[in-house]
């Protein structure tokens, strides 16, 4: 499976003029709000048709301008998850979970509904109407919708954005489920790095319409530049291994290709891989081994760049072993302490991200 | 209570009117839902003039609207000549044409109900059908048909009354037949304007009345049982 997207589209004063290929399960379109995201995956889906360009999925062309080719919508076999879920409410469950079968030429189904019912959960909801639900049943049944259609392709626009972190934990297992058990590829729009983190096996970063980085998701997350995100979302991805849990602090213990780490405790069995985001925000650089520090987590890393100024901070890149992490320190700081590439340093790490509330699984196999 | 019995030709006058009335509703139905979907969906040039003509019948006096019809579907009139040549259809003087005048006064309702629900339509949900294989017409067949649904009986429903209470078009295209385009206003009418009337026309008024009630409470329930369906309510 390969996706290839290679467009450009004017919006009013905006405009969007972005490349990429991906072959990956989970290809995030990552950025912040107005940064063409949910346009681009607009455009592979079928409702907003591109002035200029081409893209393809799997060898079936949608659109190519240049052809005069433009495959509609309902021809292009995709399962659209919205973020706000659009289940039909004049239908029940059932009926909106069969509805894209429906229309599926009966050798290209491929999906069954039972299974699809039993992986999200939502046997005991076929019988309601659509406005009984809440928003997180909404979402799993709309997800359902879709992969029942038996798509060559799911696009998912933001699926969680509209959920609290409650309804947000509870769906996120089921897309990771859905990535790791279907072959179906996934195109996810996210601005949240830390669902970004936890899914992707590859990234293509946004900024202003613009592809400012694309990859696979360990090499672009660790080496984003600020401007491409949520300030407060930047950081470095680590993959992590749970070594055990420390039942008298309530803490966990693990270890990635920098070290070992002590983490309040999560709820994952020993030996279990994910990965985590570190936040840029949560990490203090010091140039001795700091001594009566409650912190519990100080690595010894190697300064490999300072990014640009963005007001009082910039963002320092670390290394150690073969992790990456990203710390956000003055300006100040950077001179006084004499921060520039080669130095070594301390790491203090207050946090990790989990994405809050999300129990880590197995890491993505990418 | 024997005064309250229909005379033969009063029921002839009653089964008329109801009749002309469905006609009318039925037939304009269809037109009325691809206008409104029109008006409510398409941008075209010209699409104010489309709405004005539309609309022409709830403006114009009604006997203005007859005489129109008079001299287009009458029988030398360049359309009614037409179709009584070559489909053998004639309006003039019979109850099609009370049906087609009905019809035609009671089209702007129609039009504007039915609008408006389809105005209300949330498009998204039309393009997640689109996006789950179904081409436009199944999209229109499957959602947007049932979440207009309140919207159009709720035109059906008033194109009917209005139907039912159409007096100046009918009278001026088709005049006062007995039997043949004597609908019930026509019949209240010419009641009035005979000594001795009086009770004929009561009781034609009562029958009005009751059709009007009974045609309001079942659109009602109607109306309710679709938007509990649809969890609208």
């Amino acid at each position: 499976m390969s996706l290839s997207v290679a467009v450009s589209h004017r919006l009013g004063s905006f405009s969007i003029d972005a490349a990429f290929e991906s072959s990956g399960r989970l290809t995030a379109l990552f950025g912040p709000s107005g940064s063409g995201k949910t346009s681009l995956v607009n455009m592979i889906g079928g409702l907003i048709r591109p002035e200029r360009g081409r893209i393809a999925a799997d060898g079936t062309t949608f659109v190519d301008t240049q052809a005069r080719l433009w495959l509609p919508a309902h021809r292009r076999r995709i399962g659209y998850v919205f973020q706000d879920a659009r289940l039909f409410p004049h239908l029940t469950v059932r009926q909106n979970l069969g509805y894209g079968r429906f229309f599926t030429p009966r050798r290209e189904r491929y999906a069954d509904f039972d299974g699809v019912v039993d992986m999200l959960g939502i046997g005991h909801l076929l019988d309601r109407r659509p406005s009984t639900l809440s928003g997180g049943e909404k979402q799993r049944v709309a997800i359902g919708r879709a992969l029942i259609a038996s798509p060559k392709i799911m696009l998912m626009d933001e699926p969680l954005a509209a959920l609290d972190e409650a309804r947000k934990s509870e769906i996120l297992p089921y897309i990771e489920r859905l990535r790791d058990e279907t072959r179906i590829p996934i195109v996810y729009v996210s601005h949240s790095a830390a669902e970004v983190a936890r899914l992707a096996t590859d990234v293509v970063a946004l900024s202003a319409g613009r592809v400012v980085a694309a990859g696979p998701a360990g090499q672009v997350i660790g080496s984003i530049t600020g401007a491409a995100i949520d300030p407060t979302d930047v950081g470095a991805l680590i993959a992590f291994e749970v070594l055990g849990h420390d039942p008298t602090y309530d803490l966990s213990l693990l270890r990635s290709a920098s070290g070992e780490w002590r983490v309040p405790r999560i709820d994952a069995e020993p030996g279990a891989r994910f990965r985590a985001l570190v936040r840029a925000r949560d990490v203090t650089l010091a140039t001795e081994a700091p001594r009566g520090l409650s912190a519990l987590n100080v690595l010894a890393v190697t300064i490999t760049g300072i990014g640009a100024a963005e007001g009082a901070q910039a963002l320092v890149e670390t290394e150690s072993g073969a992790d990456r992490i990203v710390a956000r320190v003055t300006r100040q700081s950077i001179d006084g302490l004499g921060l520039k590439p080669g130095v070594r340093v301390y790491a203090i790490v207050k946090a990790i991200s989990f994405d809050r509330g999300g129990v880590p699984s197995a890491a993505p196999r990418s | 209570m024997e005064w309250l019995a229909l005379s033969p030709d009063e029921w002839t006058a009653v089964r008329l009117s109801i009749k002309v009335s469905i006609w009318a509703t039925i037939v304009a139905l269809p037109f009325g839902v691809a206008i409104a979907f029109l008006l409510a969906r398409k941008r075209f040039w010209g699409k104010s003039i489309v709405n004005g003509i539309v609309h022409l019948p709830l403006i114009l006096p009604p006997v203005v609207t007859g005489y129109l019809l008079l001299i287009t579907f009458g029988r030398r009139g360049p359309v009614g000549s037409l179709l009584g040549e070559y489909f053998g259809i004639v309006f003039s003087f019979r109850w099609t044409g009370a049906a087609l005048a009905c019809g035609i006064m009671a089209f702007p309702l129609m039009v504007r109900a039915i609008r408006l629900s389809i105005e209300a339509v949330d498009r998204r949900l039309e393009a997640a059908a689109g996006t789950l294989g179904a081409s436009p017409a199944w999209v229109f067949a499957t959602v947007t048909v049932p979440l207009i649904l309140p919207g159009v009986i709720a035109g059906m429903i008033l194109a009917f009354a209005k139907a039912m209470g159409e007096f100046g078009a009918t009278i001026t295209f088709v005049s006062n037949i007995p039997g043949e385009t004597q609908t019930l206003p026509s019949a209240i009418y010419t009641f009035t304007q005979v000594p001795g009337g009086d009770l004929g026309a009561l009781r034609l008024t009562l029958v009005s009345i009751a059709i009007a009630m009974a045609a309001l409470v079942a659109s009602e329930m109607l109306a309710r049982r679709v938007s509990r369906r649809l969890d609208i309510a």
